[in-house]
């Protein structure tokens, strides 16, 4: 599967049409779950009116975010140990897609907080703070890329930091859940059924599998942006060297 | 004649440089007491505030005081070639890291700890809190260190790279923050001194295998 995806020529002839396909159905599927979240569902008093509405950006923010980091350390680690230049693209690629949704994620939870808890910010609950450092991570992961002189020490650079940074993960998790939490408890999935009533979770699930079929869209956009800069490159080497 | 051993070298070396140009040794000093004088200016001068939040500001003073002079730890091998050198030794990379991290930590990390009480008593920490707490500062700053360590290796090509590692290393001190800060409010009997030796002995097994993989990159 791995080798199958490692061809660039196999890649580019699948996104060529892969990467517009998922852009527009994830587009759609989000726009519905928007529409669904903003005018069909009933308003839910106990979540605080209106604003629970936020949820369906806000949720599927917050699983990218996480899935965002994973696919990060992933292609990292496969970049890594296989050294296929199209996994380095991917994780080149996914790094200011995921901080974008993490920082929405942010945005949006403290939008939600405001009303609901009173207050924009809380440093004591566990899953702000998750996120928050998981943010910083992105944040370092690009600097240090950009700082590399070349792309050979940007992938790998960037690669141990981030494999360094996804170990770091259980443990920064664990430290900050020791915190006291005023957070509600993750109540989507549950291993009783979920405990949200079907009216939100429909919307909620579209929504989630919209985003992710989005960011892979914008993700495979991104990796063919970046095959065809290092094409660009090779021509122009190729014409200095012949001039 | 026999080159000496990479790990003996690394100590000498840095160990040599404490008194140097540089000044290794006061340098975070000069940077750990400076920024703790700054918070009574900031946050008031009761008593009463200030001990209560006393032993967290030590902390962030520790946590960015042991970052000031990590841009040179790996650089200064580097460029004198010494690294590349180390690389093609039979002893481990890896080792040559730790050894060159907890050298560092030696010369600039311990002196902070020794530091501690001396600049606690004057933010109005509890006295009798403040000998036991030497033992936390002790761990976290290793931790600190280490992970600083990683990130000063990552950085090693990167000119003025001060601010970079900053970036890279303040995320892996959250753990060692958190569990630091309780454990010195909790004293040397709670669970979170504990926690605090398992984050560093994490950090430990961890931080040198990346260190080394990221000064292979440096040298390439």
């Amino acid at each position: 599967m791995i080798r199958a995806f490692a061809n660039p020529h196999r890649f580019m002839a699948l996104s060529r049409w892969l990467a517009p396909a998922c852009l527009g159905v994830g587009a759609l599927l989000i726009v519905w779950s928007a529409w669904q979240g903003l005018w069909i569902v009933p308003q839910d008093d106990y979540q605080g009116g209106d604003i629970m509405r936020a949820m369906f950006i806000h949720v599927p923010s917050a699983w990218l975010a996480m899935a965002s980091y994973m696919g990060l350390a992933v292609t990292s680690l496969v970049w890594f140990v296989w050294r296929h230049e199209l996994a380095d693209m991917a994780a080149k690629s996914i790094a200011p897609l995921g901080a974008a949704y993490t920082a929405m994620c942010l945005a949006t939870g403290s939008i939600w907080g405001k009303p609901t808890w009173g207050t924009w910010w809380l440093w004591d609950d566990a899953r702000m703070m998750s996120v928050l450092v998981m943010f910083f991570l992105f944040l370092g992961y690009m600097a240090l890329r950009a700082a590399m002189e070349t792309r050979q020490k940007a992938a790998r650079a960037g690669a141990i930091l981030a494999m360094v940074g996804a170990v770091n993960v259980p443990l920064i998790k664990f430290s900050v859940d020791i915190w006291s939490s005023i957070h509600q408890d993750a109540s989507v999935l549950r291993l009783d059924g979920p405990a949200m009533p079907p009216v939100y979770l429909t919307p909620l699930l579209i929504g989630g599998l919209g985003h992710m079929v989005f960011f892979a869209g914008l993700t495979m956009m991104l990796v063919r942006a970046e095959v065809w800069r290092r094409r660009a490159d090779v021509l122009i080497a190729r014409k200095l060297a012949g001039a | 004649m026999r080159t000496p051993s990479p790990l003996r070298a690394a100590f000498r070396q840095a160990l040599g440089e404490a008194w140097a140009g540089g000044a290794g040794v006061l340098l975070p000093i000069g940077f750990f007491a400076g920024a703790a004088m700054l918070v009574p200016f900031t946050v008031g001068s009761e008593a009463s505030q200030l001990s209560s939040i006393g032993t967290g500001i030590l902390w962030v003073a520790l946590a960015l005081a042991s970052l000031v002079s990590m841009e040179r730890v790996f650089q200064a091998d580097l460029e004198d070639g010494a690294l590349e050198l180390w690389a093609q030794e039979e002893t481990p990379l890896f080792l040559v890291a730790a050894a060159k991290i907890l050298a560092h930590w030696i010369i600039s990390g311990l002196p902070l700890v020794l530091l501690t009480p001396p600049i606690g008593i004057a933010l109005q920490v509890d006295p009798g809190a403040l000998i036991p707490a030497m033992l936390a500062y002790g761990l976290g700053g290793l931790a600190f260190f280490l992970w600083g360590g990683v990130a000063g290796a990552l950085a090693a090509s990167v000119a003025r790279g001060g601010l970079l590692i900053a970036l890279l290393a303040l995320p892996l001190f959250v753990p060692t923050a958190i569990f630091g800060a309780l454990a010195t409010v909790e004293g040397p009997g709670g669970p979170s001194l504990l926690f605090l030796a398992a984050a560093t002995l994490f950090a430990l097994a961890v931080a040198p295998f990346a260190a080394s993989a990221a000064l292979r990159l440096a040298v390439d």
